[in-house]
């Protein structure tokens, strides 16, 4: 056997408060309502909950959120670090702690108002005087004024431009095919709200190269995934969305956000090194893929993760983007929910559910006959990823 | 308006506000005489357990004999009420009475920051003090360069009387009012005013620094870039770690590097715009070290479209302020 995880695990509920600008409510609220909502879902008691994975970025601890669903025993609660990158890999937790037995029912949740409370895209400035490890990491950037996600996102995307000839167009290539896909779904915040390249390319700059609609959103909202065994899964409400694949990747001199001290600055090494434990986990190729959620916090990096993950050569990625092929009816229709450009960005959690919703024919942007769903993670950081399909 | 003097206007306009200095405003009266439900509810928001404030039995062994107001407070007891409104009993200033910094609006000085404000204090006030207030312009300064724009600094001085009209404490309320430059919305664009009356430039980001990172900044001061070596291997590595990668060392020492480097990538940076960087966009390269390593350094000397990869670029040690030094780089002219 190639590997003991793929198959054992099956995702069987998904839920989800509204995606905002201003919840109204906590944090607490949110990731309670997502999370016995996914539990619902489901059709499993939240007494049963026996597992919890969520990010570290989570400000809403485990115990409490299991507290207030009624837990009985919480046999394991882990966290997974570097924001976004943590999203596949909670669920990577719930797969491994149910395949091994340590668990029955693990819920996985993120839960944030990280619009109306605080927001990423403002910048970090202060620190303290003796700093732990990360302040220490970021002080080699801020003092310069590269302060946020989207500044140090794009000193690799103007490195990425330079070694493909790839243009700042196929950037706003991704923007538009997300917020296509956004305005046909009412859950999205850019419902009917499409938009045209000439948008993209008239956006305001933020961090050349990239514009602000190259940049996703900032959300309030929460997203919670319960994940049980396989065998399980056959006899509950929804059908079955087996975990064929989940894999983090850290390597090739790793940093957050910043690793600009690799040889080659324009790849992406870690999603490489996901890439291939998920396709051998799963006996798959590229080819067995049907569409795939791709992490879009920023537009530069979805085209490296099409490379890294094998659907376009190195460099190559514009061709498959001017084709039309990560449109719908294309060889590989990405974000059908809008992405976190177009529907919301919860650290790429949304975007499991939508994986999940086209496993199960569900979605509102349904691709015909959709068998394994590629979903990735937070990139420019150490990253995780899943493959879902049909049992 | 330019920010260039036009002599005669500026005449015009200082004689103008120079009618408003020393002319008293007020009373002011206060809602209510001080109390201890305010005091309390003061003490509580600024979290300050001093006893003085808030328990009658350990204020009765003071000079006062009984509980005190925070002296800070002094500016809040004849504040508006929600209702924009002062007291009965104030005399507000008439409509047809010039005032400095409608003056100022009416030309063109629209923008306006607070730049300091002091108190100074006479005597504690005790729960039934009747506090009043007038204001007036104490002083108008010339006209000046600011990185703000060209502007006034506006000195308002505040009297705080008692019940007997005897002055319990006064405050100075400085304020720059000036006229926003056309083209940049942006703040500071050069090291503003030489006078005192600066405003204080916005300062870059803090690096954050611990044990591992702190000789790097040193040497900065000191006018050196300096990257670290292993001296088991004599691998060069940034940024620095304790632990050598390549042989797993702890053992580590500094070179000083040339300076001389290539831009490898770079960003243009426009938002957040931080009032710290005098250029709009700013620019920031990742620099490939003649020696080998890479840094993050901000750009001069270079507008930020002229910006390429391949571009050889020179540090150059920058005191950005007091307390940081930075390594900047600046193209070097290619012959
Ligand atoms: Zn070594």
């Amino acid at each position: 056997m190639a590997n003991g995880l793929s198959g054992q695990a099956a995702i069987v509920g998904i839920g989800a408060t509204e995606f905002s600008k201003n919840s109204g409510r906590s944090e607490m609220q949110l990731a309670v309502e997502c999370v016995t909502q996914a539990l619902a879902d489901a059709g499993i008691d939240p007494s049963e909950v026996d597992g919890i994975s969520t990010f570290t970025m989570d400000n809403n601890p485990e115990i409490e959120v299991f507290r207030e669903i009624g837990g009985k025993e919480l046999k394991m609660f882990s966290r997974v670090h570097y924001g976004g990158g943590a999203a596949c890999a909670t669920v990577q937790q719930a797969a491994m702690a149910v395949a091994s037995g340590v668990c029955e029912v693990v819920v996985c949740y993120r839960a944030m108002n990280e619009r109306s409370e605080y927001r990423f895209g403002s910048g970090m400035q202060n620190t303290p005087a003796e700093s732990d490890y990360e302040t220490t990491h970021y002080g080699w950037y801020i003092p310069h004024g590269l302060v946020t996600p989207a500044s140090w996102v794009a000193m690799s995307a103007q490195r990425y431009l330079y070694d493909t000839g790839a243009t700042t167009e196929d950037f706003g290539r991704i923007a538009v095919a997300a917020r296509q896909f956004a305005a046909t779904n009412p859950n999205a915040w850019f419902y009917e709200k499409p938009i045209t390249l000439e948008d993209h390319q008239n956006s305001r700059w933020i961090a050349e190269p990239l514009r602000l609609l190259d940049c996703c959103q900032e959300s309030d909202g929460g997203v919670a995934i319960v994940v049980t065994s396989a065998e399980r899964a056959k006899k509950l409400n929804k059908e079955p969305v087996i975990i064929k694949g989940a894999a983090q990747g850290a390597c090739d001199d790793p940093q957050m956000m910043t690793a600009y001290y690799r040889k080659d600055i324009s790849r992406l090494s870690e999603v490489n090194l996901v890439a291939k434990q998920l396709y051998k986990q799963a006996g798959m190729t590229p080819d067995n893929i049907d569409a795939a959620v791709i992490y879009d916090h920023f537009t530069p990096f979805v085209m490296t993760q099409l490379e890294e993950f094998g659907f376009a050569d190195k460099g190559k990625a514009k061709d498959f983007i001017r084709s039309g092929q990560i449109e719908m009816g294309g060889r590989l229709p990405i974000n059908m929910h809008g992405g976190q450009l177009g529907e919301a960005y919860v650290h790429g959690m949304n975007g499991i559910s939508e994986a999940v919703r086209q496993v199960r024919g569900e979605a509102v942007n349904q691709v015909d006959k959709v068998e394994n769903m590629l979903v990735s993670a937070g990139t420019g950081v150490p990253t995780s990823g899943l493959i879902l399909g049909k049992g | 308006m330019s920010d260039q003097n036009n002599n005669s206007e500026n005449k015009e306009l200082e004689a103008l506000m120079a009618e408003t200095i020393g002319v008293k405003i007020g009373p002011h009266k206060s809602w209510d005489p001080v109390n201890q439900p305010m005091i309390r509810h003061w003490a509580e928001a600024m979290d300050d357990k001093n006893p003085r404030y808030t328990d009658p039995e350990f204020a009765a062994g003071t000079e006062e004999g009984s509980i005190i107001a925070p002296p800070t407070m002094l500016q809040a007891w004849t504040m508006r009420g929600a209702s924009w409104k002062h007291a009965p009993g104030t005399k507000e200033r008439a409509a047809d009475q010039p005032y400095v910094l409608d003056i100022l609006d009416d030309h063109g000085y629209i923008g306006v920051v607070a730049v300091n404000c002091d108190q100074e204090y006479f005597r504690n006030l005790v729960p039934g003090d009747d506090i009043s207030h007038y204001m007036e312009i104490e002083g108008i300064s010339e006209q000046k360069q600011t990185g703000l724009g060209v502007g006034y600094f506006v000195t308002e001085l505040w009297t705080f009387v008692d019940q007997n009209d005897e002055k319990v404490g006064e405050m100075r309320f400085r304020l720059l009012k000036f006229c926003p430059p056309k083209e940049a919305p942006k703040a500071a664009s050069k090291p503003a005013v030489e006078s005192d009356d600066k405003p204080k430039k916005a300062l870059r980001p803090r690096p954050g620094m611990n044990k591992d990172t702190r000789f790097f900044w040193e040497g900065l001061k000191e006018g050196k870039l300096l990257i670290q070596r292993c001296t088991s291997c004599q691998t060069l590595r940034h940024p620095p770690t304790p632990m050598c990668p390549s042989c797993r060392s702890l053992e580590r020492d500094a070179v000083e590097a040339s300076g001389k480097g290539v831009i490898h990538s770079y960003v243009n940076m426009h938002h957040p715009d931080l009032p710290a960087f005098d250029a709009s966009p700013n620019p920031v390269a990742l620099v490939e070290l003649e020696e080998g390593t890479r840094l993050v350094a901000g750009l001069i000397g270079i507008e930020p479209e002229d910006v390429r990869i391949g571009l050889p670029v020179q540090a150059e040690i920058t005191q950005c302020d007091d307390e940081l030094a930075l390594a900047l780089f600046r193209p070097v002219s290619e012959k």
